[in-house]
């Protein structure tokens, strides 16, 4: 039984991951409704560059976060007003080929820059300490405040799009690009805005995802599938789907993994398939959409 | 000098030309009307005028600057705002999130505040936090025209207003429109209702086939004349 439930509570704080690595998808696609195929790579991006900083600086991985944070929106900034405003507007092939060659540039730079050894970002005494939940139940800090961060970046994330002016414009950008131009709205740089925010969750989520396991230049694309599949399961466009959406593949995946350890990856898009045959537009989808 | 002109102002659709040399003036303080039939061009005027079909800079001029060949986010940054055909509101937002996007790009002061705009359409009001999808056409169509009023623009551009509304609705948004002109306003008014448009307007200029067949003060032209420069025959 302790099993299960250590299991069960695995799954939800790996949720808290997985809904990291969803939510600056679930941005961009509501907003300009650009499928990033990047956004894996971009991830994997993030964590060598708070290595990097972290190794120059010789500061732990969470300042090296906050160091990385304003550089990384200037890079998405930079990206989506540069390169990808301009795939904009023209259908849905042009923005998936450059970002899916944005990817591949990606991968095959990271590997030529740091080689295709397995990294990790040292986080100290914190990645191994855990409270005890009675006698037999622990709960890792470091998978804890994973959990944390992504409630507190969905709860920022609502409150920029639900309270604030800039808010507005990202949702009447999204329902009508047209008509949004005639409020004064200058899209390309909103869209250029909601990249830059994008790049910052995707630092966080690198973040977390250092501190947790190995990373190398190659593993992108499965970030990308399991951030898909969080967007998808949630609603795309609901951020507090893309939770539920991470905690129902993570859980998935330890409790396929405490059946079998071979179960785990697959029990995870097991249960996204089965989401989508019940409900095929997410469980929390936008009523606008 | 006027306060907006179009100058031989064309629009095409790509191959195909909507509109071929059109000439109107705008005077400070004044209410213009396009009348015209459908497919006469009246919208791609007002759509070119806004920045959402661009051309030659010379061909629109407004307070004295060519800005025929600006984006419509800068043309309604410099006070040119359009309340669109069909309404077009942002169904993501509340009534008053849809107000308060119109003044994203301007906020200058002047008579059209939030209050000012639930003074002047009172059933918005008790809607404010509704979602817009859910008022009926009128309360969407008052909206619409807050929503491009709350920037307090020199220019207001209605693209047919009363689109599909009922008669006692209509009635109340033209009344509107003579308490937005008295305001200081100056308003261009596209219509195919060419009662409510002679009410409202100092000026008309009807529109055939993306030529302007007829202007003239609605007092100096007669019914025969508007019908011939509308219909073509």
């Amino acid at each position: 039984m302790t099993l299960w439930a250590n299991a069960l509570m695995e799954g939800v704080l790996l949720g808290g991951l997985y809904a990291l690595f969803a939510a600056g998808l679930s941005l961009i696609f509501g907003i300009m409704r650009l499928v990033n195929l990047a956004h894996g790579d971009l991830i994997i991006l993030a964590a060598f560059v708070v290595l990097s900083v972290a190794a120059w600086l010789n500061i732990d991985p969470f300042a090296a976060t906050l160091a990385a944070l304003p550089i990384m929106f200037l890079a998405g900034f930079a990206l989506q007003y540069c390169i990808l405003n301009r795939t904009l507007g023209r259908g849905l092939l042009p923005p998936l080929l450059v970002t899916f060659g944005l990817s591949i540039i990606i991968e095959n730079g990271l590997l030529e820059l740091y080689s295709a050894d397995s990294r990790r970002l040292h986080g100290g005494s914190i990645e191994t300490s855990s409270i005890a939940l009675g006698h037999s139940i622990g709960i890792g800090v470091v998978p804890l405040l994973t959990l944390a961060s992504a409630i507190v970046v969905i709860l920022a994330l609502n409150f920029i799009f639900y309270r604030t002016a800039l808010g507005r414009a990202f949702r009447a950008t999204a329902d009508d690009l047209e008509i949004s131009q005639l409020m004064g709205i200058d899209h390309p740089r909103i869209f250029s805005i909601a990249m830059g925010l994008a790049f910052v969750v995707i630092t966080i989520a690198a973040l977390y995802l250092g501190m947790r396991a190995n990373f190398d230049p190659t593993i992108g694309p499965e970030r990308l599938l399991y951030a898909f599949e969080a967007v998808i399961i949630g609603g795309l466009g609901s951020f507090w789907g893309t939770l539920v959406g991470g905690i129902i593949i993570g859980v998935a995946q330890t409790v396929g993994a405490q059946i079998d350890p071979e179960w785990q990856i697959l029990a995870g898009h097991v249960a996204f398939l089965a989401v989508l045959v019940f409900r095929p537009r997410g469980l929390f989808p936008l009523p606008v959409d | 000098m006027a306060l907006l002109e179009t100058r031989r102002l064309t629009a095409f659709y790509g191959d195909f030309q909507a509109l071929y040399g059109i000439d109107t003036v705008l005077q400070l303080g004044e209410t213009v009307a396009i009348i015209g039939a459908n497919g006469a061009g009246k919208s791609t005027y007002l759509k070119s005028i806004a920045g959402l079909i661009r051309g030659p800079a010379e061909s629109v001029w407004f307070d004295g600057q060519p800005i025929g060949a600006r984006q419509a986010a800068d043309v309604m940054k410099r006070g040119i705002t359009l309340v669109p055909e069909g309404r077009r509101l942002f169904p993501s937002l509340t009534v008053e999130e849809n107000l308060l996007i119109g003044r994203y790009g301007r906020n200058v002061p002047g008579p059209w505040s939030l209050d000012a705009i639930y003074t002047l359409f009172p059933a918005l009001k008790a809607r404010r936090n509704s979602a817009s999808t859910t008022l009926s056409g009128g309360e969407q169509q008052m909206v619409a025209i807050g929503r491009a009023l709350v920037s307090n623009p020199r220019v207001l551009l209605c693209d047919e207003i009363s689109l599909g509304l009922a008669p006692i609705v209509i009635r109340d948004l033209y009344n509107a429109l003579t308490q937005i002109k008295a305001a200081g306003t100056s308003v261009i008014v596209v219509e195919q209702d060419i009662v409510q448009a002679l009410r409202v307007s100092d000026r008309i200029y009807c529109f055939q086939e993306g030529r302007c067949s007829l202007s003239g003060r609605p007092t100096d032209l007669s019914r025969e004349q508007i019908h011939l420069a509308y219909f073509g025959t």
